[in-house]
C-alpha cells in the first residue's frame, strides 16, 4: 500500500450526480435478479430485512414474556411455554438478529463504498453466506415447530442433554449459521486489506471499517469454537458420547467453557460494529474532526483481543478455581478501559462542533447515556465479590439489554438512519424519527432500570413465577416494554411512507466528509462511476469538499491495480 | 444512605454481606457521578455548540496526550480498586473457617434436600445456627443447580459430578429466602426453600426433635404434615388444578390411564411405588420428573402420606 500511496495518479473532480437515473436497485429488476445478485448492497439490504423479521418476532415474544410477568402467578402462559418462549426470543435476537445486525446488514452495505471499491473481495462467497445464513434460520425455525427448544439461549449441560425438545434441530441450525459468520468475516478482511482505493491508506481508514476490522477478526477466530461445542453436543445427544454429562463420564462445566468462550467475544461481535456506527454519526453530525482517531481505531482491536480472554467471568459462581476467577475478573476491567475511553473520545469530538439533532445524532446520543450505564453496571458485575450476590438474577439481564440493546441496537438504528438516503435514495420524517426515538428511549429505561433494582435485591432470571415483592418491579419493566413497542411501531411506518412517498434524497444530505457520500443517492450499481481516490481523512471537514470528490482522470484506466474490476465496467456499460 | 441501599439491596444478614454491598456502593456512587457527568456533558455541547448554519466551522482538534492519558489513567486506579476489593471480598467468601458446622445439601428438580450430622433431613427448609460459621457441601442429583441466598449475598453452582461448598455466618436469627438461580427446567421457579437461623440453643433442639415424628399426631395429620415438609405441594395440588404432577383430590382408588395406555388403580401399592421409584409408571401427559424419596421417608411416614391422600377428595 506505500507505493500506491506514492504513485503518481491523475484525477479530477467527479460531483455527484442529483437524481440519478439508474441506481442499483433499477440497475436490473425482478425477484430474480435479487436472488443472485452478486452486489454487495443488495445482499446488505437482503440481510437488513431478514433481521427486521426476525426482531420483530424475537420483540413480539418478548413482549409475551412481560405480558405474563404481569403477575407474580401464572396468567396466559404454562411454565413450558414461558421457558420455550424466553429460549426463542434469546436464540433469535443473538443468533438471526444481533450477530448478523451490523456486520452483515449495515457491514455489507456500506464497506465497500466506504473503501472506494467495486464490491466485496469475494462477491460470490457473499452471497453463499446470505444463504447459509438462510439454510441456518430454515433449521432453526423447522426445530421451533416441530418441537420447541427449552434450554435458554446458553443450552447448558447436562440440562439440553436430557431435555425432551428438539434441542438437536435447533443446534445444528446454529452450527450452520456460524459458517454464515466465518465467510462474512473473511470476505471482510480481505476486502479491508485489498481493495481500498487509490490514496485509502490505514490513517484514512474511517472508523467504521477499523471496527468492521477488528469484529471480522473475532469472527473467524471465535465462532470455530461454537461450531465444534455445538458439533459436541449434537454427538452427545445423538451419539451418546459422553463429553459433557456427567452420567455418562462428561464434566457439564467443560460445556460452560467453550460456550463462553465463543460467547464472549460475541457480545463483541455484537458490539464493537456499534461502536464504528457510532463513531461516523457523531463527526458527521458534529461536523468536526473525530478526537483521537488511532485510540478509537485501537481500541476496537485492544477489546477484541482482549475479549477473547474474559469468558471465565460467566463463571464465578460455577466451580472455577479461585485463581482463575482471579485472573478473569482482572482481565474484565481491563476490557473495560478501551470502551471507556471511546465514550470519553466521542464526547470530545462533540466540543466546539457545529451540532445537528438530527435522528441519527438523536440515537447516537441514546447509545452514549444507555451504554455508559451498561458499562458501569458491567464494572459491577466484574468485580468478584459483587458478581456472587448479582450472578444470573435480574440485574445481569438488565445489564446485557443495557448493552445489546442499548448500545447495539441504538448504534444499528443510528446507522439505519445515517446511512438511509443512500441506501433508498429517500429521505424518511424526521419528526416522526423524533417521537419515535424519544419513546423508545423513555420505555427502554422504564423497562430495564425496574430490573437492575429487583436483581440486585434479589430476583433470578429465568423464573416464570416469583415471590410478590417483585411486582412493582416487573409491572413498571412491562410497561415499559409497550412504550418501546409502540416507539418501533411508528418507525416502522415511517420508514415504510418513506420508501413509498419519501422525499428524493440528495447525494450528500449531512454535509459527510465520508467516502460513501460522494457517489449517488441511491448508490450507483458498482458504487462509483469512476475510481476514487482519496488525499484527505473522512474525519477532514477543514478541506473543502472538492477535495474528497476526486477519482482516476478518464483515459487512465490502464494503470488502475483492479483490472477485473474495469472489465465489468465496461460489459455492463453504465461509464459515463 | 440507609434508604438507597434498603431500597437497592435486600437486608445484610451474613457477615459478608457488608462487604459486598460496600464495594456495590463504591462502584454506583463512582459511577453515578460519572454518568451525571457525562449526561450534562451531553446535553451541555448539544445545546452550546447547536449548529446556527451550513456554513458552521469548527476547529481541528484531532487529539489531545495529557487528555486521553489522564482519562485512560484515572478509570484504570478506580477499576484497580475496584479489583483487589472485590477480589479480598471473594477470598473471604471462598475461605471457610474451620470450625464451620457442616451441612450436606442435595439439589434435585425440583426441590432442596439438607442433611444433618445427626441423620436428620429436611426438605426445602434450612436450619441453621446463628452467629457460627456455616459450612454447606452441595451436589446435584441431576441437573445444574445454583444455591443462592440473597440476604447471605452466597451462590454457588450445585453441579451433578461433584461437591462444591459455600459457607457463610448468620448474624441474626430469622428466616431468609432461598432460590435456585441456574434455570434448570419446568419448575425452575419453584424450587425455592426458606433458611432459618436459630440461637445456638434452639438449634440444637431442632436438630434434636425435627425427625422425630410426633406421636400425638393422627396418621392424616402427620401425613398432610410431611406433604408440606417435603415440598410435595410444590407439584400436586390438593384442590385439583393441574401442577408439573397430578393432583391429589379424588386420586384415591381411580384409574389412571399411564403413558404406555395401560390403566392402574391408584391404591396404596401404586402410591407407594411412585414415592420410592415415581418414574416406573407415568400417568398419561406428565413427565418423568420426579425424585426419588427414597432413603427420605420412612415407612410409618409413607403410610401416613397414603392415609392423608385417602382423604382429599
Amino acid at each position: 500500500m506505500e507505493t500506491s500511496a506514492l504513485k503518481r495518479l491523475q484525477v479530477q473532480r467527479f460531483k455527484p450526480e442529483e437524481n440519478p437515473e439508474i441506481h442499483y436497485l433499477n440497475s436490473e429488476r425482478g425477484l430474480w435478479s435479487w436472488l443472485s445478485t452478486v452486489d454487495h448492497k443488495r445482499i446488505g439490504l437482503m440481510y437488513l430485512a431478514s433481521i427486521a423479521i426476525f426482531f420483530f418476532i424475537g420483540g413480539v415474544l418478548a413482549l409475551v414474556l412481560r405480558t405474563e410477568l404481569l403477575s407474580p402467578a401464572q396468567s396466559f402462559l404454562d411454565a413450558d411455554v414461558y421457558n420455550q418462549v424466553f429460549t426463542l426470543h434469546g436464540a433469535i435476537m443473538i443468533f438471526f438478529f444481533l450477530v448478523p445486525s451490523v456486520p452483515a446488514a449495515l457491514g455489507n452495505f456500506i464497506l465497500p463504498i466506504q473503501l472506494g471499491a467495486k464490491d466485496v473481495a469475494f462477491p460470490r462467497l457473499n452471497l453463499a453466506s446470505f444463504y447459509i445464513y438462510t439454510i441456518g434460520t430454515v433449521f432453526t425455525l423447522v426445530a421451533i415447530i416441530t418441537g420447541a427448544v427449552d434450554t435458554g439461549w446458553t443450552f447448558y449441560t447436562p440440562y439440553s442433554t436430557e431435555t425432551g425438545t428438539n434441542v438437536l434441530l435447533m443446534t445444528l441450525g446454529i452450527f450452520i449459521l456460524g459458517f454464515s459468520s466465518i465467510l462474512t468475516g473473511v470476505n471482510f478482511i480481505v476486502t479491508i486489506h485489498k481493495m481500498r482505493a487509490p490514496g485509502m491508506t490505514w490513517s484514512k481508514l474511517p472508523l467504521n471499517v477499523w471496527s468492521l476490522y477488528a469484529t471480522s477478526i473475532i469472527q473467524v477466530l471465535a465462532t470455530p469454537v461454537l461450531a465444534i461445542t455445538l458439533l459436541l453436543l449434537v454427538m452427545e445427544r445423538a451419539l451418546g458420547i459422553g463429553i459433557f454429562d456427567p452420567a455418562l463420564g462428561g464434566d457439564p462445566v467443560l460445556f460452560q467453557h467453550f460456550f463462553w468462550f465463543y460467547s464472549h467475544p460475541a457480545v463483541y461481535i455484537m458490539i464493537v460494529p456499534g461502536f464504528g456506527v457510532i463513531s461516523e454519526v457523531i463527526s458527521t453530525f458534529s461536523r468536526k474532526h473525530i478526537f483521537g482517531y488511532w485510540a478509537i481505531a485501537l481500541s476496537s482491536l485492544a477489546i477484541a483481543f482482549i475479549g477473547f480472554l474474559v469468558w471465565g467471568h460467566h463463571m464465578f459462581t460455577a466451580g472455577q478455581s479461585s485463581l482463575a476467577s482471579m485472573v478473569f475478573s482482572f482481565l474484565t476491567f481491563l476490557v473495560g478501559i478501551p470502551t471507556g475511553i471511546k465514550i470519553f473520545n466521542w464526547l470530545a469530538t462533540m466540543y466546539k462542533g457545529s451540532i445537528d439533532l438530527k435522528a441519527p445524532m438523536l440515537y447516537a446520543m441514546v447509545f452514549l447515556f444507555l451504554f455508559t450505564i451498561g458499562g458501569f453496571t458491567g464494572i459491577m458485575l466484574g468485580a468478584l465479590s459483587v458478581d456472587i450476590h448479582l450472578h444470573d438474577t435480574y440485574f445481569v439481564v438488565a445489564h446485557f439489554h443495557y448493552v445489546m440493546m442499548g448500545g447495539m441496537v441504538m448504534a444499528l438504528l443510528a446507522g439505519l438512519h445515517y446511512w438511509w438516503p443512500k441506501m433508498f435514495g429517500k429521505m424518511y420524517s424526521e419528526v416522526y424519527a423524533r417521537i419515535s426515538c424519544a419513546l423508545i428511549f423513555i420505555g427502554f429505561n422504564l423497562a430495564f432500570l425496574p430490573q437492575f433494582v429487583m436483581g440486585a435485591q434479589g430476583m433470578p432470571r429465568r423464573y416464570f413465577n416469583y415471590i410478590d415483592q417483585f411486582q412493582p418491579f416487573h409491572q413498571l419493566s412491562t410497561m415499559g416494554a409497550y412504550i418501546m413497542g409502540v416507539g418501533f411501531v411508528i418507525m416502522f411506518f415511517y420508514l415504510l411512507h418513506s420508501l413509498v412517498r419519501g422525499e428524493k434524497a440528495a447525494s450528500n444530505p449531512w454535509g459527510s466528509r465520508a467516502l460513501e457520500w460522494q457517489t449517488t443517492s441511491p448508490a450507483a450499481p458498482h458504487n462509483f462511476e469512476h475510481t476514487p481516490v482519496v488525499i484527505h481523512g473522512p474525519y477532514d471537514y477543514h478541506k473543502p469538499m472538492s477535495e474528497f470528490q476526486l477519482g482516476i482522470a478518464h483515459g487512465h484506466h490502464g494503470e488502475s491495480h483492479q483490472p477485473e474490476t474495469l472489465e465489468t465496467v465496461a460489459e455492463t456499460g453504465t461509464r459515463p | 444512605m440507609d434508604k438507597v441501599l434498603e431500597f437497592l439491596l435486600p437486608p445484610a444478614k451474613s457477615t459478608i454481606a457488608g462487604q459486598v454491598d460496600g464495594l456495590f456502593i463504591f462502584i454506583l456512587a463512582v459511577s453515578a457521578v460519572l454518568l451525571v457527568g457525562i449526561s450534562f456533558a451531553i446535553i451541555y455541547f448539544s445545546w452550546k455548540y447547536k449548529r446556527r448554519s451550513e456554513q458552521d466551522t469548527t476547529p481541528v482538534i484531532t487529539h489531545n496526550t495529557k487528555l486521553e492519558v489522564a482519562w485512560s489513567v484515572i478509570p484504570l486506579i478506580l477499576v484497580m480498586i475496584v479489583f483487589g476489593w472485590g477480589f479480598t471480598g471473594y477470598m473471604n467468601m471462598r475461605t471457610v473457617p474451620t470450625d464451620a458446622y457442616e451441612i450436606r445439601v442435595v439439589g434435585k428438580s425440583w426441590l432442596w434436600e439438607f442433611h444433618y450430622e445427626n441423620g436428620t433431613v429436611s426438605v426445602n427448609e434450612l436450619h441453621v445456627p446463628a452467629n457460627r460459621p456455616v459450612n454447606l457441601v452441595m451436589s446435584s442429583n441431576d441437573v445444574i443447580h445454583s444455591f443462592y441466598i440473597p440476604d447471605y449475598r452466597v451462590k454457588r453452582d450445585v453441579l451433578p459430578n461433584r461437591y462444591s461448598n459455600v459457607w457463610f455466618e448468620a448474624m441474626e436469627t430469622g428466616e431468609s429466602v432461598i432460590f435456585c438461580t441456574e434455570y434448570c427446567g419446568r419448575a425452575h421457579s419453584n424450587m425455592i426453600a426458606t433458611v432459618t437461623a436459630h440461637s445456638e440453643s434452639d438449634f440444637e433442639n431442632w436438630l434434636a426433635t425435627a425427625n422425630v415424628i410426633d406421636e400425638s399426631l393422627s396418621p392424616v395429620e402427620l401425613g398432610k404434615e410431611l406433604i408440606a415438609k417435603n415440598g410435595c405441594n410444590a407439584c400436586h395440588s390438593v384442590d385439583g388444578s393441574r401442577m408439573v404432577g397430578p393432583s391429589y383430590k379424588g386420586s384415591w382408588m381411580a384409574e389412571r390411564e399411564l403413558e404406555d395406555g395401560s390403566v392402574v388403580t391408584v391404591d396404596a401399592n401404586y402410591l407407594r411405588e411412585s414415592i420410592l421409584e415415581p418414574n416406573a409408571k407415568i400417568g398419561a401427559g406428565y413427565d418423568p420428573v420426579m425424585p426419588s424419596y427414597q432413603g427420605l421417608l420412612s415407612d410409618r411416614e409413607i403410610d401416613a402420606i397414603i392415609e392423608y391422600i385417602k382423604t382429599i377428595d
